[in-house]
C-alpha cells in the first residue's frame, strides 16, 4: 500500500494549502493527529451552551423585531471560528473526524431553536471525544441540549411521574427513535416499536433546565416514567442511572459496531465500499469497546481508503479545500454572515442546517445534481476573481499532483487569464474529489 | 454591500451583471486641466491583425485567407483606415470615433517582455515591467498626481472586488464588481465541460446542466460555433457606461481601469471575435455617452497583454504570439491615422517565424499619453515604468 503525500492530506483532511507543504511521512503524520489533546484553540468569546441558553431565554423575553436576533450573531461568530479552524488547521485529519461525528450526531438549525447552542454542541460533546470512546461521546451527545432541544426530548415525560398527572404532557419518542436508528444500532438490529417506546421512556427526564443561573442538562425525577422497562430483551432501572445502562449498552453493542463501520467507511473510503473494509473497521471497534481512536487507526490501515479520488467533495469539503489551496478565510468582521459558511449555504450545504436527523449525505449522487454542477462553476468563478499570486498551473500541481493534474494544467494553459486558469482548476474532475 | 452614495445616485445597482468585465476606479486625483485617462485591458490576447486588418499587406492572404473579414464596401466588410488598413466590421463605433479624428490605432505593438504565458505577460503588462512588482503601474501614475484634497482619503466606491494589478499599489483606489453576480463567458463554461466530458460523474452532470441554461450543444463539443446565451461579456457596455458616469462627475475619479476578456481565440476565432468586438465597440461608444460633455478631456488606452500567431493553427484560430494592435481614442485623442511602424508580413519579417514582429513598445505609447495628457515628468515615467530609460514617449498622441 503506498502512503501517498498528496492522498492523505487530501482524502483524510482537506487537501493541501498553497504552500504545498506535504507530510514527508504520511502515515506517521495522520497517526500523530490522533495523540491524545485537541490542538484546536478557539476565542475565549465563544459561547458555552450556558451562554447559548441565557441568551436564548433573553430573546424570548425581549421579542426582537426581525432583524436583530440576539442569537444570530452568536451562531455565525462560533460557524466561523470553526470553519476558519479548517483552513489553517495542521491536524486537518483530526478536524475532519471531529466534522465527520458531528454530522452522525446532526443537530441542524431547522428546528429546536439551536442556534446559539450549536456550535457549542460540537466543541463540547463532539470533539472532546473524537479519539476517545464512542459510549462517552455518545452520553456526552445524549445530554447536551442541543441534542435534547432538536430531538424534542426535553420536553418529553413520562405519563406515570408526577409532572405527566393530568396527561397534559407525554412521551416524546423523537430522540429515542433516531437514536436507535442514526446513532447507535441502526434498524439492522431489528428492534421494535415496543423498544423504542421503551426507550423512550428511559430518557423522560434527561432534559433542558433554562432558568437557573447556569442553565444546562437537568435530570427532571419529576418527568420520569416510574418502574423498570425493557428494551431489545434487556432490563434497566428507573432513574437517571438506567439511561446510562442503556446508552452503554447501545454504545456497545455490535450493530452500532457495523453501523459505525459503514458509515465511516462511506465518508472515508468510497460510497461503495468492500465488505472487507467494513469488516476491519467493524473489528477495531469490536476488540476496543468502541475505541475511535483505534477504528480512526483502522482507517489509515484500510488499502482500500488509499485509493485515490473515489469521494466527490461536497460543498463542504470543496469550500474549505479551495480556501486552505488559493488562501482566502472568513470576513473577520462577526457582524457579518461567514464568508465560508455563506459559500456553503451557496451550494446547498449550509453549516449545522442539515434538513434531516440522518445529517448530510456521503454519496455523490446526492450532490452532483446538473444544476448543483454548475453552480460549483458559478462558485469557482467567483472564487477565481482574487487570484492569488501564485502562478495557477503550479497551484493544480500542488492539489492534483504532477502527473494526475497534466490534463487539467493542459487546459489550464489554454485559459486567457488567471480567473479563468482557476476556475478551471477548481471546476475540475480532480478538485471536485478527495 | 457597500455601494457608494455616488453609485447608488446613478443607480449603478443594474449595473453588475456581467460576465468577464470588470472596472477599478482610483480615488479622484488632481489632473492638469482636469483630464480624464482610462485604461482597457483586452485579457486573453486580442489578434491585433483581425481588428486592424493590413489588407495592404501582399502576403496577408497567404498566411490568413480564412481568417479575413469581407472585403471594403461588402456587405459586413472591413472599414477602411487610410487605404492600407481595414478596421473589423464589428469596430463600427470606432470607425465613426477615427473618422472624427478621435481614434488612433497603434500597430505592431508589444510590451518590453516576450513571454506568450498569459499568466506571466498580464503581470508584466499590468506591472509595467519585463518581471512581476507588487504595485501596477497605473497605480504609481495615480501616485505621481496630486490628490484632490477636498475628497475624503479613499472615499469607498469599493463593492469588494479584486482590484486589478495595473490600480493596485499605495495609492488609494476603489474598486468595483459585483463579485456574487458573475458568470463564466460561455467559452469558460465550453472549456469546463470538455475538461469534465470523460468524468462518468461530473461530465453528464455538467452537460446536462448547461444543456438547462441553453447552451447549444455544438458549443460544449467544442467545435467553434459561436457562443450563445446567457453570461459572456454582455455587461461591458454597461460597467463602461457606468465608468464614464463616475469619471464625468466633478468630484469624481479621474482614472479608471476595466477589463474585458474571450480574446484567447484558439479555434474558430473567425466566428469567436464577432462578439467580444462587438461588446468592446459598444463598451466604448457607451464610455463616451457616460463621460458627456467630458469626453472632450479623455483620453483612453485599449490594450491587451500579446498578439496572436500570424498563421491559422489546426482548429481555425490562432496561438499565442508577439505584436498586436492598441487603440488610443478619446476627445484629447490626435486621431484619424494608423500609428506605429508597420513590420510586413514576409517570412523573413516575422518574429520568430510565427509572429508580428514588433516594432513599437507599449510603455512608449503610454509614455507619451502621461506625458502630454496628464503631464508627468519624465523622471515621474522613469517611476511609472522603471527600467525603461531606453524607451522615450511617442510624440503626436494628443491634441496640443
Amino acid at each position: 500500500m503506498a502512503f501517498d503525500a498528496l492522498h492523505a492530506a487530501t482524502r483524510f483532511g482537506f487537501g493541501p494549502t498553497g504552500d504545498g507543504a506535504l507530510p514527508a511521512d504520511p502515515r506517521s503524520w495522520l497517526i500523530a493527529q490522533l495523540g491524545p489533546g485537541d490542538p484546536a484553540r478557539f476565542p475565549t468569546t465563544l459561547p458555552s451552551v450556558s451562554d447559548g441558553l441565557i441568551l436564548l431565554e433573553e430573546q424570548h423575553k425581549l421579542k426582537p423585531p426581525p432583524g436583530e436576533s440576539l442569537v444570530a450573531p452568536l451562531y455565525r461568530a462560533d460557524a466561523s471560528a470553526q470553519l476558519n479552524a479548517l483552513v489553517s488547521t495542521t491536524a486537518p485529519f483530526r478536524e475532519r473526524l471531529v466534522w465527520f461525528w458531528a454530522n452522525h450526531f446532526t443537530v441542524s438549525t431547522r428546528r429546536g431553536d439551536i442556534r446559539p447552542i450549536a456550535g457549542a454542541f460540537v466543541r463540547e460533546a463532539i470533539r472532546p471525544y473524537v479519539t476517545g470512546r464512542f459510549g462517552d461521546m455518545l452520553l456526552a451527545v445524549m445530554r447536551h441540549p442541543a441534542m435534547l432541544l432538536y430531538l424534542d426530548n426535553a420536553s418529553s415525560v413520562g405519563p406515570d411521574s408526577p409532572a405527566g398527572q393530568g396527561g397534559k404532557h407525554g412521551l416524546n419518542e423523537n430522540l429515542a427513535r433516531e437514536s436507535l436508528e442514526l446513532h447507535t444500532v441502526s434498524p439492522a438490529a431489528g428492534y421494535s416499536q415496543a423498544d423504542v417506546t421503551a426507550y423512550a421512556s428511559i430518557l423522560t427526564g434527561w432534559s433542558v433546565d433554562r432558568k437557573s443561573a447556569d442553565p444546562g442538562f437537568v435530570f427532571r425525577d419529576r418527568a420520569h416514567q416510574p418502574g423498570d422497562k425493557r428494551v431489545m430483551g434487556r432490563v434497566f432501572p428507573a432513574g437517571e442511572a438506567g439511561g446510562i445502562l442503556m446508552l452503554d449498552m447501545l454504545a456497545t453493542h455490535p450493530a452500532t459496531y457495523r453501523h459505525l463501520a459503514t458509515k465511516l467507511a462511506l465518508h472515508f473510503v468510497s460510497d461503495t465500499p468492500s465488505p472487507d473494509t467494513i469488516a476491519h473497521l467493524t473489528e477495531a471497534l469490536a476488540t476496543t469497546g468502541g475505541d475511535l481512536r483505534a477504528v480512526s487507526l483502522a482507517l489509515i490501515s484500510t488499502p482500500e481508503a488509499w485509493v485515490p479520488r473515489s469521494k466527490l467533495r461536497t460543498p463542504f469539503d470543496l469550500v474549505i479545500a479551495a480556501a486552505r489551496l488559493v488562501g482566502f478565510g472568513d470576513d473577520p468582521d462577526p457582524s457579518r454572515h461567514g464568508r465560508l459558511a455563506g459559500m456553503m449555504a451557496a451550494l446547498g450545504q449550509p453549516v449545522w442546517t442539515a434538513p434531516l436527523p440522518n445529517g448530510w449525505s456521503d454519496r455523490a449522487a446526492d450532490w452532483c445534481a446538473p444544476e448543483a454542477m454548475i453552480a460549483r462553476i458559478d462558485w469557482s468563478y467567483r472564487v477565481a476573481a482574487r487570484p492569488p499570486e501564485a502562478e495557477p498551473t503550479q497551484l493544480a500541481r500542488i492539489a492534483l499532483g504532477p502527473d494526475r493534474g497534466q490534463r487539467t494544467i493542459d487546459a489550464m494553459r489554454g485559459a486567457g487569464d488567471r480567473r479563468d486558469a482557476l476556475t478551471l482548476l477548481l471546476s475540475s474532475p480532480g478538485f471536485q474529489r478527495r | 454591500m457597500m455601494l457608494s452614495r455616488r453609485a447608488a445616485l446613478l443607480g449603478l445597482g443594474a449595473a453588475w451583471s456581467l460576465g468577464s468585465a470588470s472596472l477599478a476606479l482610483a480615488d479622484p486625483v488632481r489632473t492638469p486641466g482636469d483630464r480624464r485617462f482610462v485604461v482597457v485591458m483586452l485579457r486573453g490576447a486580442m489578434d491585433g491583425m483581425s481588428a486592424v486588418v493590413p489588407y495592404g499587406d501582399a502576403t496577408l492572404a497567404k498566411w490568413r485567407a480564412p481568417l479575413l473579414p469581407a472585403a471594403i464596401g461588402q456587405p459586413d466588410g472591413m472599414l477602411d483606415l487610410g487605404g492600407f488598413f481595414g478596421l473589423h466590421p464589428a469596430l463600427s463605433g470606432l470607425h465613426t470615433l477615427y473618422a472624427a479624428g478621435e481614434m488612433l490605432p497603434v500597430h505592431a505593438v508589444a510590451g518590453g517582455y516576450r513571454s506568450r504565458s498569459h499568466f506571466e505577460a498580464q503581470d508584466y503588462m499590468e506591472s509595467g515591467a519585463d518581471h512581476r512588482l507588487t504595485s501596477g503601474w497605473l497605480n504609481r501614475v495615480v501616485g505621481a498626481l496630486p490628490r484632490d484634497p477636498s475628497q475624503p482619503e479613499g472615499n469607498g466606491l469599493s463593492v469588494g472586488l479584486s482590484t486589478p494589478l495595473i490600480l493596485r499599489g499605495p495609492a488609494p483606489v476603489g474598486a468595483y464588481a459585483p463579485e456574487a453576480s458573475q458568470a463564466p463567458s460561455p467559452d469558460l463554461y465550453s472549456r469546463i465541460a470538455a475538461l469534465n466530458a470523460d468524468d462518468k460523474l461530473t461530465g453528464p452532470a455538467i452537460a446536462r446542466g448547461l444543456a438547462a441554461k441553453s447552451f447549444a450543444t455544438g458549443t460544449l463539443s467544442g467545435d467553434g460555433g459561436e457562443t450563445k446565451g446567457k453570461g459572456g461579456s454582455g455587461g461591458f457596455p454597461a460597467l463602461a457606461e457606468a465608468a464614464g458616469h463616475l469619471l464625468a462627475s466633478a468630484d469624481g475619479p479621474r482614472i479608471a481601469a476595466l477589463e474585458i476578456g474571450g480574446w484567447d481565440t484558439h479555434a474558430g476565432q473567425k466566428q469567436r471575435l464577432n462578439g467580444p468586438l462587438r461588446q468592446l465597440d459598444a463598451g466604448l461608444m457607451a464610455l463616451r455617452t457616460g463621460l458627456g460633455p467630458t469626453w472632450r478631456d479623455t483620453a483612453v488606452l485599449v490594450m491587451t497583454e500579446f498578439g496572436r500567431t500570424v498563421r491559422v493553427n489546426g482548429t481555425g484560430g490562432t496561438d499565442h504570439g508577439t505584436a498586436t494592435v492598441a487603440f488610443l481614442l478619446g476627445g484629447s485623442v490626435s486621431g484619424g491615422r494608423v500609428g506605429g511602424v508597420w513590420p510586413g508580413l514576409a517570412q523573413t519579417a516575422l518574429f520568430e517565424n510565427r509572429d508580428l514582429a514588433p516594432t513599437t513598445d507599449i510603455r512608449a505609447l503610454a509614455k507619451g499619453v502621461l506625458h502630454a495628457h496628464l503631464g508627468l515628468r519624465s523622471d515621474q515615467l522613469e517611476t511609472v515604468f522603471p527600467g525603461s530609460r531606453g524607451v522615450g514617449p511617442m510624440g503626436r498622441l494628443i491634441r496640443a
